[in-house]
């Protein structure tokens, strides 16, 4: 049917692709008037609190609970044991990142905790502070056992095992050895290392993780109010460890405050919540405070690279080695596991430049801290750091300019499609175009230029340049392939009403980036209508097509690309009809700006709410053999490509203050080609934030942890987000290199800020530093590293 | 993050603040702007069986001037002492100190006396009192009681403030003919609790110092007055050689502590970085 009409989406007349458009949700987000997951109040609505653990490793030898359960307001207390009997447990894995392992994890502790923060006992009451009330007066015996905290000792012999049926702390360990590495060592001019560490932090969300849950037993009916970026995902894994059938889970994703991967993870507080709601057949709110958000959600980012770089005395890049070595906490967190982030560091290191000779390996341990998983970038910051720090200490020892070696190395704009040495496909990336384009917009030359003068005045200003590859719109070879009950392709459903609007439901979701704006954007333009008409439904599992929510920048390139052929299929079965009410051939039809003209010349003919009409209201005046059909779903999934890849480019100046450490921004731009751009202010947006989340990690986030596994800053007083009084303003350039996947051409955009954001900051501030004879390689890049680095202090 | 169950209570007079004082001991609490009480009740740090909220005490609000010095209400706002022309023209430190206060929104509601009641060793108030010499006015059941800036500061959130007092006011002597102020510090982020800050008051001729009270906060338990750097500075012009005697004299001052921010090592480089910053800036005019 859509293969009738021959119109591409991006020749569309009056089209909304390419525009900046303001998002439709904004004005109700900002007066005030979104619903997220703790506004929804439902009646006989009770509250879980937590009781976690306050120890990193210790065994529950007995809880006592019968205080609690004569507290005030209280409606149950509910330990692990009695949990396990309604909820099964889970093991982090999946089958295509061989190997890989981790043990069953319960909703609440049974018989040990293994971090500081693993719920142990769910207490419900009426409010959540007489439920905090009541944690107070469990009492839990403890056994403390021996913690493993050091991923560097943590797999010796003499370290005590956290999941002793495993028969070690080692979760997961992938190598690969592509080309000839020795070879390029033994007639290399210089081999250069370097070991980089990149520490643990966490996506601090502005709406805390959420879940309401409600269960009616007259229809045996589970209705889960979630703050989630995979309705789909949880209602399978919600069924599956509570015995019930998916389709009587309903999960409602309203307004998200943030999720940045945090919320792509299913949580045992999350669980036992809706085991909870279960149990006790009336609604369990729970609501993670912020100190609990700190060491309950996934953490992620700590690994330590040692890092080696072959180059020849012209520049030539020879040879990548990396060892990364990551600690993942005691679990693997389910269902995308914590292999993922190791997995794309060893897969993309090193992948925008010609080089044939890779070596890498990851070594993945468990340890008694919070559990890490999948964060805005997955591995690309840590990538990214490792290799743009390793091509600028290539430069530094041939004392080429850091520009010069990357137009050298550079994959050629005019290789693609172009296989990196992992063996994954890159179908057309403009890394030449992008790097030329930021050149230009940051002045490099005249920042040269200032860079020396301000140097003869005892000023240290440094230029950093980071390339970055980044995975988007990716397929079902990132988890379904493993087994994991993700959806890999999204549908749109399209209705058009009887007063000419449409209502369009899509499997993705809104989570504050705009994604409902891009999806709308898109299904007014294959449709022809204006924005005014459309309405967007998302995260509601019994309404909306089947999918796979947000997450690895997908929501734009595959959401808007279902939502595309949606539009033109409906446009065609519209267009259909008012052939047979015009008497006129189909094809000589469209629609445009709400109305049904002549595609020729673009002559009015009728109101597409006179279509409606007909349709809905006088069916008998349309021959009685025809049935016209105004509601279509179409759905994508990216099949040429396993992952969409974008890149771009960042560039920053800075200055660091060498009697303080501070560092302070003179300029930071990007270049960043995803694709066709559906709405240039919203990818900006994403870049600009992507970036300052890249920058909070670079510079001021960290989870501090003590040797015996205790999170020492657990609130917004000492673990540092960024503000906007230190982060620089951003320019953002565009290069757009459409991927034929999709008819859209829109790759993702939501990460490639973050993903370059730390590796331009550190070697801006190592280009600084280098007169002095200081680096930093230690990330965040705090005040006291850098006084440490040219030994100030 | 729920405090526990408390009692509340809004008084209409200082008396009976200090009447439920007296009969609640330890067990009540004074709300002033509630921003470092708050969030302390929602940690369960702390959980006061009654909060007495002085709120509704007009008289401890305001700024007025009586001859030689600036008399500043308890329960007056940081921001209204930000804006206040009076306390910029006699006591410049203040206003100098006060933007590096938190945020505008918090600085809407916390208060004077709340800042010195708290303690913070990290505030930057406790340590601009005692630069510049300032007085506490204490209310209990006998009456009202000054005490020195530099002898209220006892501890670490430990000062002379009774179990049954309560903070009335403060008073500054207003800036003589010939002195200048200056104030610093270095936070990891705009409005943080800093990791090292200074806050100077001195007499001021030409590049010639005398007289300087130098106060570093964030570097031990209260505000510690610089005095080895005073007696250095003492009738010194200022240039590089003073200056490092100066910095030298810190190490005499100060014995700085370790925390999640930053090492105690740091501190003593910042606050020598901060002496000279200060001393540059007093005779800078
Ligand atoms: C995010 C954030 C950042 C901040 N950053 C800074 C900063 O950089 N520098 C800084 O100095 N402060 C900072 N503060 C603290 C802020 O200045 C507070 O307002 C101040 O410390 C307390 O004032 P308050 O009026 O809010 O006191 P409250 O919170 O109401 O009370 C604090 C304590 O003082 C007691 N108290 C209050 N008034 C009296 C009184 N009249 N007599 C006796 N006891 C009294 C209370 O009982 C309580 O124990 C910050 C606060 C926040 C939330």
């Amino acid at each position: 049917m859509a293969d009738m009409i021959k119109d591409h989406i991006l020749d569309r007349p009056n089209s909304y692709i390419g525009k900046t458009i303001p998002r439709p949700n904004a004005k109700r987000l900002l007066s005030g008037r979104g619903t997220f997951t703790d506004d929804v109040k439902l009646l006989r609505m009770t509250h879980v609190a937590f009781l976690r653990s306050t120890y990193a490793h210790a065994e529950i030898v007995s809880i006592d609970a019968s205080a609690a359960k004569e507290s005030n307001g209280v409606v149950a207390v509910v330990t692990g044991a009695e949990m396990a009997e309604v909820c099964s447990p889970w093991v982090g894995v999946l089958s295509h990142l061989e190997g890989l392992k981790s043990a069953p994890q319960h909703a609440l502790a049974v018989k040990k905790a293994s971090w500081q923060g693993e719920p142990v006992v769910a207490v419900v009451a009426n409010t959540r502070a007489q439920a905090e009330d009541a944690i107070e007066l469990v009492e839990i015996e403890w056994k403390e056992l021996p913690v493993v905290t050091d991923m560097e000792t943590a797999l010796d012999a003499d370290t005590p095992l956290i999941h002793p049926e495993l028969g070690d702390n080692l979760a997961w360990r992938r190598e690969l050895d592509v080309g000839d590495v020795d070879g390029a060592y033994a007639n290399a001019d210089h081999v250069i290392e370097e070991t980089y560490i990149s520490n643990r932090h966490t996506g601090v969300c502005l709406e805390t993780r959420g879940i309401l849950a409600d269960y009616n037993p007259g229809e045996d009916q589970l209705t889960i109010y979630h703050s989630t970026q995979a309705p789909h995902m949880m209602q399978s894994l919600f069924a599956k460890h509570l015995d019930i059938e998916e389709h009587k889970i309903r999960v409602i994703c309203k307004d998200v405050g943030g999720s940045y991967g945090i919320k792509v993870h299913s949580y045992p507080d999350e669980y036992a919540t809706v085991a909870l709601a279960y149990m006790l057949k009336r609604p369990v709110k729970f609501t993670a405070d912020r100190l609990e958000s700190f060491t309950s959600d996934i953490h992620a980012r700590d690994h330590r690279i040692k890092t080696k770089i072959a180059v020849s005395n012209e520049g030539e890049i020879q040879a990548f080695e990396i060892d990364d070595l990551t600690g993942i906490g005691p679990y693997s967190v389910y269902p995308r596991t914590s292999g993922i982030e190791a997995n794309q560091v060893v897969n993309l290191t090193g992948g925008q430049y010609l080089n044939p000779n890779y070596r890498a390996m990851a070594t993945v341990v468990l340890q008694n801290k919070s559990p890490m998983c999948q964060y805005r970038a997955v591995g690309h910051p840590i990538l990214t750091m490792i290799t743009e720090g390793m091509v600028d200490d290539a430069a530094r020892k041939i004392g080429m300019d850091p520009l010069e070696i990357r137009r050298k190395n550079l994959v050629p704009d005019d290789a693609y499609p172009y296989t990196a040495p992992s063996g994954l496909p890159f179908e057309n990336l403009s890394h030449q175009a992008s790097l030329e384009k930021l050149v230009k917009m940051m002045d490099y030359d005249g920042l040269r230029k200032d860079q020396a003068e301000a140097r003869e005045q005892g000023i240290y200003r440094g230029i950093g340049l980071a390339t970055f590859i980044e995975v988007t719109n990716p397929g079902p070879a990132f988890y379904g392939v493993g087994g994991a009950p993700i959806s890999a392709q999204d549908g749109a459903t399209m209705r058009l009403d009887a007063k000419g609007n449409v209502i369009v439901e899509i499997g993705v979701t809104e989570q504050g980036q705009g994604a409902e704006a891009v999806v709308a954007q898109c299904a007014a333009t294959a449709l022809g209508v204006t924005m005014d008409k459309i309405k967007v439904i998302a995260g509601d599992t019994d309404i909306t097509p089947y999918g796979g929510g947000t997450w690895g920048s997908r929501a734009a390139g595959i959401g808007g690309e279902a939502a595309v052929q949606a539009g033109k299929a409906l446009r065609q079965n519209i267009v259909e009809v008012a052939g047979i009410m015009l008497q006129s051939d189909p094809s000589t039809l469209d629609i445009r700006d709400n109305k049904i003209v002549d595609l020729a010349d673009g002559k009015e003919r009728i109101e597409l709410s006179e279509v409606g009409r007909v349709c809905y209201y006088r069916p008998d005046t349309l021959p009685k053999d025809y049935q016209s059909e105004l509601v279509v779903t179409r759905h994508y999934v990216p099949k040429q490509f396993p992952f969409a890849f974008t890149n771009g480019v960042q560039g920053c100046y800075l200055e660091v203050d060498t009697n303080t450490g501070f560092i302070d921004f003179k300029k930071f731009c990007v270049v960043e080609d995803c694709g066709t751009v559906i709405n240039p202010q919203l990818v900006d947006e994403q870049v600009r934030g992507g970036v300052i989340q890249g920058l909070g990690g670079a510079l001021l986030e960290e989870c501090l942890y003590s040797p015996e596994g205790q999170l020492l800053n657990g609130t917004m007083a000492d673990y540092l987000v960024p503000m906007a009084a230190e982060m620089p303003d951003i320019e953002v350039g565009h290069v757009e290199s459409p991927t034929l996947d999709s008819e859209l051409g829109a790759k993702g955009a939501g990460e490639a800020g973050t993903g370059g954001a730390p590796a331009v900051v550190m070697n801006a501030i190592n280009d600084a530093l280098n007169p002095l004879g200081g680096k930093v390689t230690v990330q965040p890049f705090t005040p006291e590293r850098i006084l440490q680095a040219i030994g100030k202090i | 993050m729920k405090p526990s169950a408390f009692n509340y209570a809004k008084p209409s007079s200082v008396d009976e603040v200090l009447g439920l004082l007296s009969e609640y001991g330890d067990e009540a609490t004074i709300l002033a702007g509630g921003q470092s009480l708050v969030p302390t009740m929602n940690m369960r740090l702390s959980a006061p069986s009654l909060v007495i909220d002085i709120n509704g005490l007009a008289e401890l609000s305001g700024i007025s001037s009586n001859g030689e010095s600036l008399r500043i209400g308890a329960l007056t706002r940081h921001v209204e002492i930000e804006n206040s022309s009076e306390i910029a023209e006699h006591a410049p430190l203040i206003t100098m100190a006060m933007p590096s206060i938190a945020h505008p929104a918090i600085r809407n509601r916390g208060t004077m006396g709340g800042s010195i009641a708290m303690a913070d060793p990290a505030a930057e108030m406790p340590a601009c009192l005692c630069a510049l010499g300032a007085e506490i006015e204490i209310t209990g059941g006998s009456g009202a009681r000054k005490v020195a800036a530099t002898d209220f500061f006892k501890g670490l959130y430990d000062t002379d403030l009774g179990g049954d007092e309560i903070i009335t006011a403060i008073e500054i002597p207003k800036i003589s003919a010939g002195y200048c102020s200056a104030f610093d510090e270095l936070a990891r982020r705009h409005g943080d609790y800093a990791m090292c800050g200074a806050a100077a008051h001195a007499k001021v001729d030409g590049l010639v110092i005398s007289d300087l009270r130098l106060v570093f906060f964030a570097v031990g338990g209260t505000p510690v007055v610089a005095a080895a750097v005073g007696s250095a500075m003492a009738d010194q012009t200022v240039d590089e050689i003073s200056i490092a005697a100066a910095q030298h004299a810190v190490e005499d001052d100060l014995s700085p502590f370790d925390d999640l921010q930053c090492s105690a090592t740091l501190r003593m480089h910042y606050a020598k970085e901060l002496t000279k910053r200060i001393l540059n800036t007093l005779v800078a005019g």
